[in-house]
């Protein structure tokens, strides 16, 4: 193993649903669970890396004080990282980077987050100047429109059809049925998907992921830490690589929440897009490669957008991922499962919390733990996720 | 920038600077004064391109032709700042790709043009539409954007014309 692995001493969730209660109070359970699972005292924490919430005030944008506080001043110190649906990966990069230069041996991730009903909206206020706000004000542009523009793609180029897309549907509400901390726990027909309303064609309302409340927390910790407290390390999850790489410019891809693309009249592209150089970057860290997964938790944010993320992988070529779903490699008992957990189609979407949550499935995943959704005999995994404003992210875990 | 229309409505863009609302409208976009790159919507300052560190960036109109690179219908009204018109009517966007400043711009679909009237790679042209009507200061205003349109045969040929 490398000194520069992480070890994940300790994970913990809050269920994921719609209650509408103070955020903190959820991330108060899952602090507590991920510190009993690790088998450590909060004492014990001499960093904490918060995920920030931006639609809860000042406490969500300090997440790192805020829990700090809440689980009684420790002296520890903080961070507070905002970077979109990214931002619990972020977050995990801060502390690990904190572990890796030694100025820790113990930092706890966390995020937890408290949405609103119906499509997300922008932050209050006329802002002329604010792409965000414009898009929503000029073209009414939410965000499923962009996850049907990656859909109807798909259709275009490669044929895709509703019933593929209504395919990852029913392949992860399976997944998600015997998962505790999933909210929606109903095994999906194909038929459900094509009977529910169109959104933003061509998805439907079951493509498209909710909004949730929940949280997530792990506890990671240097190598000579977690070699002091256990012994042996055999089977214990380790972080492998966590990858937060931006967009080399042009980005050619219409993402969220952009008007228009950059240019490639002077620059040409670059060899990988985006999301793709998201997950050879973390691919490369490990010294790993696609063939090397056992599983991935990709951002499920539509179920075409899951599609995609087979290609980025690379678990397969572009144009293919379709018929990788219809071979049942992705789903648990097939080569490469993904979204075990049952992916945001079965949690909805907590910003904060979400990267994180990825992490602790694959750590359930690789302990043996993931009771109703195993996947037998797995030794490595990865996560892939993208937000807003060019963040995103890509952690491996293996034992 | 207003314009006075028919029936004595005055028609302001709903958003300045971005797109002009003559006969003929086209998106206004800017360009690097040194290393030639565009942008849109138009800004001032940095250049985006890593390579260049010009902080001149020129207004410079857009094609007005283009390609789809993909579309979509929205079938449920958006949220504010979005100014649904009740009953809400479902409407297409698409996003188009302009072939001489290497981009692809998101905008609106003429009312009434829908998702299955699109495709990827069809012909669009730029026009401008109602966002939505108010009475400002005792005055009538139509507050304009552009939208895609699928293009007729002629603007269709000048897409492969490099101006």
């Amino acid at each position: 193993m490398s000194d520069r692995d992480l070890v994940v001493l300790g994970v913990g969730m809050h269920p994921w649903g719609k209650w509408g209660r103070d955020f903190t109070e959820y991330g108060m359970v899952a602090a507590r669970a991920a510190l009993k699972d690790a088998g450590i005292e909060w004492k014990d924490v001499e960093y904490v890396a918060g995920a920030d919430t931006i639609r809860n005030g000042y406490p969500g944008f300090i997440a790192g004080s805020t829990f700090a506080q809440k689980l009684g001043w420790n002296g520890a110190s903080i961070s507070s990282n905002y970077a979109a649906c990214a931002s619990g990966a972020h977050s995990l990069q801060a502390a690990r980077a904190s572990i890796l230069a030694g100025f820790c041996d113990v930092a706890m991730v966390i995020g937890a987050d408290t949405t609103p009903k119906g499509f997300f909206a922008p932050v209050g206020g006329e802002r002329k100047t604010d792409p965000d706000w414009l898009r929503f004000h000029l073209l009414g542009a939410t965000n499923p429109v962009y996850f049907a523009m990656f859909a109807r793609r798909r259709m275009d180029l490669y044929g895709a059809t509703s019933e593929d897309f209504a395919r990852v549907k029913v392949k992860n509400s399976r997944h998600g049925l015997n998962n505790p901390y999933a909210r929606f726990r109903k095994e999906n027909a194909i038929e459900d998907v094509l009977n529910s309303p169109i959104v933003s064609d061509p998805l439907r309302l079951l493509d498209i992921c909710a909004t949730s409340d929940g949280a997530a927390a792990m506890i990671v910790t240097s190598r000579a830490y977690a070699e002091r407290k256990l012994g042996s390390l055999n089977g214990v999850p380790r972080i492998r690589a966590v990858s937060t790489v931006t967009p080399t410019y042009p980005q050619t891809i219409l993402e969220l929440p952009d008007f228009a693309t950059d240019s490639t009249a002077v620059v040409s592209p670059p060899a990988r897009g985006f999301k793709d150089s998201l997950c050879w970057a973390a691919y490369e860290e490990a010294g790993m490669s696609p063939s090397d997964m056992n599983m991935a938790e990709v951002y499920d944010l539509s179920t075409a957008l899951e599609l995609d993320w087979y290609e980025h992988l690379g678990l397969c070529a572009p144009g293919e991922a379709e018929g990788l779903l219809r071979s049942g490699a992705t789903a648990i008992g097939g080569r490469v499962p993904v979204n075990p957990s049952g992916g945001l189609s079965c949690f909805g979407e907590a910003i904060p919390a979400q990267a994180i949550a990825q992490v602790c499935e694959l750590t359930w995943q690789l302990r043996g733990q993931a009771q109703g959704r195993q996947v037998e005999g797995a030794k490595a995994g990865i996560t892939a996720n993208q937000g807003l404003f060019g963040n995103g992210s890509s952690v491996i875990v293996s034992v | 920038m207003s314009v006075s229309a028919a029936g004595g409505v005055t028609r302001v863009p709903a958003v300045e600077g971005w797109y002009t609302l003559d006969h003929e409208p086209h998106l206004i976009g800017c360009r690097c004064a040194a290393c030639g790159t565009y942008v849109f919507p138009p800004r001032s300052g940095a250049c985006p391109n890593p390579n260049c560190d010009s902080e001149e960036l020129v207004a410079t109109p857009l094609s007005r032709v283009g390609t789809v690179w993909s579309y979509t219908e929205n079938q449920y009204a958006p949220p504010a700042p979005y100014r649904a018109a009740e009953p809400f009517e479902p409407y297409a966007l698409a996003a188009v790709q302009l072939e001489k400043e290497g981009i692809i711009v998101l905008g609106q679909v003429p009312k009434g043009i829908m998702a299955a009237d699109l495709k990827v790679g069809m012909p669009m042209q730029l026009e401008t539409d109602v966002l939505y009507r108010e009475v400002v200061d005792g005055v009538d205003t139509e507050f304009m954007v552009y939208v895609w349109a699928p293009a007729g045969p002629s603007a269709a040929e000048s897409i492969g014309g490099r101006s």
